[in-house]
């Protein structure tokens, strides 16, 4: 996903002076990024679209947190896609460093060529063998080289280790890297950064501090319908309703795991594919399993569901 | 604006938002790109730099409101229209509507006032209409015309909006009309199978899963009713004594610092739900804790050992890592009603982060007592095990009121003699012992045989050992007695422990 682009920028151009322009306004308002995310079959409420706007215009990184499967990784793709940007994608894993997230130098080829030119003096070589050629470069560098726009997406940030995320926010605050072979490498433009999370630890408050915050939540009734109707291909009007309804009857039990969006979508696939026009109780004890993951959670929604009152 | 952001910023900042100046920047930079006429939007992207973790939300909300969407010459009111005969009704010639194209809802048809006050039948009709037709303007004007009629609102009175709000729905009885909708409903869908716009047929009953999605869907209705009821409330206390005044005494408290003992059910389920992120970042936390906080000395054998594979080099030198013996722990919990929710929640966390020892185990208690470690295992989520001590666990000795004198005799009697130096034994409870014997000896002897005896008491310090509270018998044995009324303190307190 990421070596697509071709390196236009040689460092040289890009060693420039100052912070980076912050570019001309992506979008003239917030009901231009409702509509321009609509077009892409992404539906945003209001957090959303403001908080995308407030980015653009600040030129700051947004953290994007929320339970699993609410559209925030769809968000940074979807975002990409209204401005004609690349997307450029870090996803995060423990163990990630700095050779997967910045830059590393080819070794094999590196040493291939010292083989082959073994009668040239060192000082040659080494100009030679910490050149562009044999600098392999990895997602944050090369959204900060791009001289096309770019939405840099950095997914699942809780997960990296606090020295990367160190590193990170090093980048995200200065939008240059220095490569002590090369030099400094700085942004031509300031791209639209999305960090996600699950929250699954807490980030370090620098980073916070130094990003916007959006919460995706559940969607509410209408927006889920919409979404549904949007993502979920020949599905009636009624059947997305009644699908949204279902699901946020679901989600107001106490469950180990609330269904999310991509599953409520999944669900409606299914249904849509087995021909059901209106779900009943039946039907729906059947499909349950693509909504809701855990055993427990499937028998709790299904008393529910069939009128058993509940103890509390 | 500035100045009003200003006192805005410091309001979040009293109720515990924490918000640096970059954040108020960027804050003050914000209002100069969001049009302030866009209450919602404006909402949002303020909130985008102030609030970094969405457990502040509601607080930051709450402020918000008081802020900046209550601003405006269309929220006065007359100090002595309020008090239960209607409103004056150049207020409900809204004007305020296009000011505010957010809140344009809440304006909508001018139901505000009719100026001579309705009687409550006339209310109760409009109400149940207005929910019957999920018309958000005539809700709105309901919310206005109840607050009015019920709240009793009097200029200058120190009451919180709590009060205001209790009198409104208790005068509204919101779950009768749920009842009055769904049986609506069913009649109607008996007769000729309209139900809610999805029905076809004619004269089909309605199935238990249409009726309970009809009661979700009017639920949703009612909620939204109240929201408004409590943003009417607000606004006339604004209008009465200003934002700075009311902020501070509606102040919504983080979930981490509402006083567990105390809590509403509201706030009690905004504990549960804060309950398993704190818990997972706590577990982390320590994990990482064990795993980075520890160089060892170097390993000399180990590394030779590991040399052979580069030909003798000792190129990675290894070290040995201390690994200190993890603690177990006992935990002792009164869960009688006064203290319930403070015991499951102290399980729970733990439960949660029992990796962190080497064992755990759990003992409940009322004037019973009984252990509940097993319901712990296999299970991923320690609330559903929670869930169950509540409903089976063997408590209740004669009449189910706390007496930690039995409970702690018949403790010693059965498991006493299970306890090592390695156990640190946690006593949780507000030993409020209705009078009864304390058995104080039992602490001492589980001390002799622990490594240490803690007392968490879910009471502020200051009802320690009043009226039937004994705490201070105990405190003689414990290595230390805690206060733990926040999941804030409580937290803190686990985290030291492993
Ligand atoms: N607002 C939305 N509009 C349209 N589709 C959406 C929206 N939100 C979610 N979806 C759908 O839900 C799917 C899941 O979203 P996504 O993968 O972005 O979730 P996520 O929040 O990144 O989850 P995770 O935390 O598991 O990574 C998307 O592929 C998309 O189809
Ligand atoms: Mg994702």
């Amino acid at each position: 996903m990421s070596s697509d682009g071709s390196l236009v920028g040689t460092p040289a151009d890009a060693i420039s002076s100052g912070f980076p322009e912050a570019g001309p306004p992506r979008f003239a308002s917030i009901g231009d990024v409702r509509s321009g995310l609509a077009g892409v079959d992404y539906l945003a409420d209001d957090g959303i679209s403001g908080v995308v706007y407030l980015a653009d215009r600040l030129a700051k990184p947004v953290l994007v947190e929320g339970p699993a499967g609410t559209g925030k990784t769809e968000l940074a793709k979807s975002v990409a896609r209204v401005t004609g940007s690349r997307l450029i994608r870090l996803q995060c894993y423990e163990g990630l460093d700095e050779s997967k997230a910045l830059y590393e130098w080819n070794y094999k080829k590196q040493l291939l060529r010292i083989q082959a030119d073994a009668g040239r003096s060192w000082e040659q070589l080494e100009e030679d063998i910490f050149s562009e050629d044999f600098l392999l470069t990895r997602p944050l560098l090369e959204a900060i080289r791009s001289t096309e726009p770019v939405v840099l997406l950095v997914d699942e940030v809780d997960r990296l280790e606090l020295e990367t995320e160190a590193l990170l926010l090093e980048v995200l605050s200065e939008y240059q890297v220095s490569i002590p072979e090369l030099g400094t490498v700085r942004a031509h433009q300031i791209p639209l950064v999305f960090l996600t999370s699950n929250a699954t630890r807490e980030l370090s408050e620098a980073l916070k501090r130094r990003c916007l915050y959006l919460h995706i939540d559940y969607p509410d009734l209408e927006r889920e319908r919409s979404i549904i109707e949007t993502r979920v291909p020949g599905i009636s009007q009624a059947l997305a309703d009644q699908v949204a309804r279902i699901v946020r009857s679901i989600r107001t039990l106490e469950l180990k795991k609330a269904p999310s969006v991509s599953e409520t979508l999944d669900w409606a696939r299914t249904l849509v594919v087995l021909g059901i026009a209106s779900v009943d109780v039946d039907q729906a004890r059947d499909t349950l399993h693509i909504l809701l993951k855990y055993r427990s959670d499937i028998e709790r929604a299904e008393k529910e569901l069939a009128g058993v009152e509940s103890p509390d | 604006m500035l100045d009003l952001l200003t006192g805005f910023i410091a309001e979040l900042r009293a109720a515990g938002i924490p918000v640096s100046l970059t954040e108020h920047l960027d804050a003050a930079e914000t209002l100069r790109h969001v049009p302030l006429e866009d209450r919602e939007a404006l909402k949002y992207t303020l909130g985008a730099s102030l609030v970094k973790s969405s457990t502040h939300w509601p607080a930051y909300e709450t402020a918000f409101e008081i802020y900046f969407a209550l601003r405006g010459p269309e929220f006065r009111i007359d100090a002595d229209g309020a008090d239960g005969d209607g409103e004056r009704s150049e207020r409900t010639t809204d004007t305020g509507a296009d000011d505010l194209p957010g809140q344009g809802g809440r304006h909508g048809r001018g139901q505000g006032g009719g100026g001579e006050g309705m009687t409550a039948e006339e209310i109760a009709d409009l109400l149940y209409q207005a929910l019957l037709g999920a018309n958000r303007s005539l809700v709105a004007a309901v919310a206005r015309q109840a607050v009015s009629r019920y709240a009793g609102m009097e200029a200058g009175r120190p009451v919180g909006g709590t009060y205001y709000l209790y009198r409104t729905l208790r005068n509204l009885d919101l779950d009768k009309v749920l009842d009055r909708l769904v049986e609506a409903s069913r009649q109607s869908a008996a007769a000729h199978g309209e139900v809610d716009g999805g029905g076809d047929g004619a004269g089909v009953p309605l199935t238990a899963l249409e009726e309970r999605l009809l009661r979700d869907e009017y639920q949703a209705r009612i909620d939204q009713l109240r929201k408004e009821i409590e943003a009417e409330i607000r606004r006339r206390l604004v209008e009465d004594r200003g934002s700075e005044a009311l902020a501070r005494s509606i102040r919504k408290p983080l979930p981490e610092d509402i006083d567990v003992m105390h809590a509403t059910r509201d706030e009690l389920g905004a504990l549960r739900r804060s309950l398993q992120p704190l818990s997972r970042k706590l577990a982390v936390r320590l994990a990482r804790k064990r795993r980075h906080g520890r160089k060892g000395a170097l390993d000399f054998r180990a590394t030779v050992r590991h040399s052979l594979s580069t030909g003798g080099v000792p190129v990675e030198p290894k070290f040995r890592y201390p690994r200190p013996a993890k603690p177990e722990i006992v935990v002792i919990a009164d869960i009688s009603g006064s203290v319930a929710s403070f015991a499951r929640f102290t399980l729970h966390l733990v439960h949660a982060i029992s990796a962190q020892f080497s064992k755990v185990r759990s003992f409940v208690f009322i004037d019973g007592v009984d252990e509940v470690t097993e319901y712990f295992d296999g299970v991923d989520d320690p609330a559903e095990a929670v869930h169950r001590i509540n409903t089976e666990a063997d408590v209740v000795w004669v009449d189910g009121h706390s007496d930690y004198g039995h409970a702690l005799t018949v403790f010693w009697e059965r498991w006493g003699e299970e306890l090592t130096p390695r156990t640190s034994v946690l006593l949780l409870g507000d030993a409020r012992n209705n009078y009864h014997a304390s058995a104080a000896w039992v602490v001492k002897e589980l001390r002799a045989r622990a490594r240490h005896v803690y007392w968490l008491n879910p009471e502020p310090r200051a009802y320690w050992n009043s009226g039937d509270s004994i705490v201070g018998e105990y405190a003689n044995f414990c290595d230390e007695v805690v206060e733990c009324r926040t999941l804030r303190q409580l937290e803190r307190f686990v985290g030291e422990l492993a």
